[in-house]
């Protein structure tokens, strides 16, 4: 029987690269989480999402029911409501929503239904980040195919329910991801973050109060609604309920994205999963979810990789794929690229964002020259402290810190010997980072022309 | 290359002040659409600066002028926008625009290799386009495809794991389709 289902978000892709289609994702129980939340009523939808303890799986690992029931009630606050889907994975080393969009788009089209349900919106939307293109033409198509089948629209199953879905395809900047960026870009403003509160539940898109989930964070729900609460929490082998996206990259044998049992640990995901490191190189250390979180090392391989877990060893299991750093790559060139990345991506808001991430970049490509000096690994450090939490208007910045401030902690020696040797011991003289990009097409060039 | 630069225009150059280029029926057509999308027009800004994107290859003053006004807003809020985003070119691109990931997963697995050999085969720095007009190379962030790093988008296909003759035997052959 299909509650017997271990991968549920997973089960329906196919390995061939091709879509799931609306009658392949009908055979199980496809549609029917949706009538059965309708048939539920909302509020007792909203509860059994609670129940359920669905933790975002963007990164921060918020409770998804109370996400909602932070919006003022609709029976007192009449008017317009929103949902938006988060799809604009942009997070380095993250590629886990991509393959639940392509792979099989209906499932989130239901979730993201029973979502808006649940938080009483009318209209519906998917921020989709530029490049995914084969996602963004089978989603249009799975709205399309919704629609005309009745599942969204008007009137939904006969429930009195109304649901606009809209897919809306972003130009490419990975702050759009923060929550309040992302409804500025989507209102059609320039991507920077709003100062909180108001938080979004109450005042978010056009004002209106808003809730923002994740792709596979909706994924999870026509299986939660069909299944029910004991079933998604068996799912689960330590504290956290459900499956995960996991996703491994680096110098591993099968680099890849998995559904597995939330909680699995390290070491499974990478010896049996992964396939192990590639043969000459030995692991090192690895960032948990994605290029803001804080490397962990070859210690930490039998925690299992759930959201307590990773916390209580200092760093955090943002979106669940790994990045590794095998003994043949240098931690401070690594480092840099993140910092560069981050840098090129910030938004310009915060003074401690727009100009302490260029100095920290500085330091740290001064270092790969060959011109590093002892006292800047204080100063590097001392500069995670000034674009950490509380001092930015958005986490961008203290993402920043996380692979920096651990990569001071477990990899001191490989600073050292850079500032020792005044030089890259890994070869990576002239810039282990990135080109020049100021001669880009695009039009940054033209704020710093 | 230099035509390249002389044909951008940007604001406080006198093409600022070039007149409106307008949409053509089709352009109109979709922007008109996309904008019935939200309560209010200004919030399909991004995705009409990307369907004249797609007829024209790039956004031109004389087109973003007219985006502006199907939209209710000034120039230069269109402008704000259409400067923030990667995605949009305010300069003209070739044909195919070539994006290689220079983000962590690549860097580890060699983009720097790619990027640099592909430069050399094409006799083009990155942010340019070769002089038949044909190819623009860029870089990108993270492609969230770091499973299959090295990677790279020719045109709107995601391409990877890539070697060197891998990459430039594709771009080879996209730009002599189109030669
Ligand atoms: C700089 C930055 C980028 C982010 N990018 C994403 C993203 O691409 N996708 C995503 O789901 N969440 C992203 N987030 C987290 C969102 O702000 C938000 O917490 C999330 O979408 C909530 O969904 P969830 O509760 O389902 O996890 C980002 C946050 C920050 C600060
Ligand atoms: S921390 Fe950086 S990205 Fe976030 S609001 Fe401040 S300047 Fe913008
Ligand atoms: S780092 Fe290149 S695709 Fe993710």
């Amino acid at each position: 029987m299909s509650s017997s289902i271990k991968t549920p978000l997973s089960n329906r892709i196919k390995a061939d690269g091709s879509v799931t289609t609306l009658e392949e994702y009908q055979v199980e129980y496809g549609y029917q989480g949706l009538k059965k939340a309708l048939d539920m009523g909302s509020n007792d939808l909203l509860n059994l999402v609670k129940d359920a303890n669905l933790k975002g799986r963007g990164g921060a690992g918020f409770s998804a029911g109370l996400k909602w029931s932070f919006m003022p009630p609709a029976e007192t606050n009449p008017g317009p409501r929103y949902l938006i889907c988060n799809a604009d994975e942009m997070e380095p080393g993250t590629f886990k929503d991509r393959w639940l969009m392509e792979g099989d788009p209906h499932q989130l089209v239901e979730g993201l239904a029973i979502a808006a349900y649940a938080a009483q919106a009318q209209t519906a939307y998917i921020f989709l980040r530029a490049d995914y293109d084969l996602c963004a033409e089978r989603l249009e198509a799975a709205i399309t195919e919704a629609c005309q089948a009745g599942f969204l629209g008007k009137d939904i199953m006969g429930s009195g329910y109304n649901l606009d879905m809209y897919l809306h395809t972003s130009a490419g900047r990975y702050i759009c991801g923060e929550e309040t960026a992302l409804i500025n870009s989507l209102e059609g403003r320039r991507a920077i973050p709003r100062a909180k509160p108001p938080f979004p539940q109450v005042s978010g898109l056009f004002g209106k109060p808003t809730a923002v989930n994740n792709v596979e964070t909706l994924c999870n729900l026509p299986h939660i609604v069909h299944h029910g609460v004991e079933w998604f929490a068996d799912l689960g082998i330590g504290e956290d309920n459900g499956t995960k996206l996991y996703g491994v990259s680096g110098r591993v044998k099968n680099p890849a994205c998995w559904e597995l049992p939330i909680g699995t640990t390290v070491r499974e995901i990478i010896e049996v999963h992964a396939g192990g490191m590639q043969d000459g190189v030995k692991l090192r250390g690895f960032l948990p979810g994605g290029g803001s979180t804080d490397f962990l090392t070859t210690e930490h391989l039998d925690l299992a990789m759930d959201f307590g877990t990773i916390a209580k060893a200092g760093s955090r299991m943002g979106t669940g794929t790994m990045i590794l750093l095998d003994d043949k790559t240098c931690p401070v060139g690594m480092v840099l690229n993140l910092i560069e990345f981050f840098a090129q991506e910030s938004c310009g808001w915060c003074t401690p964002c727009r100009n302490g991430l260029p100095f920290i970049r500085q330091v740290l490509q001064d270092m790969e020259n060959g011109l590093g000096k002892t006292e800047d690994l204080d100063r590097l450090l001392e500069l995670c402290g000034y674009i950490g939490i509380g001092n930015t208007h958005c986490a961008l910045a203290p993402g920043a810190a996380e692979p920096l401030q651990s990569a001071l902690k477990y990899f001191r020696e490989d600073f050292e010997s850079h500032v020792k040797n005044q030089c890259c011991p890994f070869g990576n003289e002239k810039g282990s980072g990135k080109a020049d990009h100021s001669h880009a097409a695009h039009t940054h060039s033209h704020e710093t022309a | 290359m230099s035509d390249l630069i002389a044909t951008n225009a940007m604001p406080g150059t006198s093409n600022w002040r070039e007149a409106i280029d307008p949409l053509t029926d089709a352009e109109r057509l979709e922007i008109e659409h996309l904008a019935s999308h939200y309560p209010r027009a200004q919030a399909a800004t991004i995705e009409a600066l990307k369907v004249v994107q797609e007829y024209q290859g790039w956004v031109s003053d004389g087109k973003l002028k007219a985006i502006a006004d199907t939209l209710g807003m000034s120039p230069d809020e269109v402008d704000s926008v259409a400067t923030f985003y990667n995605r949009i070119y305010r300069r003209p691109v070739g044909k195919t625009v070539v994006t290689i990931c220079d983000s962590v997963s690549c860097w580890i697995m060699g983009y720097r290799e790619l990027q640099e050999k592909l430069c050399a085969h094409l006799d083009t720095p990155l942010g340019k386009t070769t002089p038949d007009g044909e190819i623009t190379l860029l870089p990108t962030p993270c492609l969230g495809a770091c499973d299959r790093a090295p990677v790279a988008m020719v045109g709107e296909k995601l391409v990877g794991p890539l070697n060197v003759d891998e990459l430039k035997a594709l771009v080879d052959q996209v730009r002599g389709q189109k030669l």
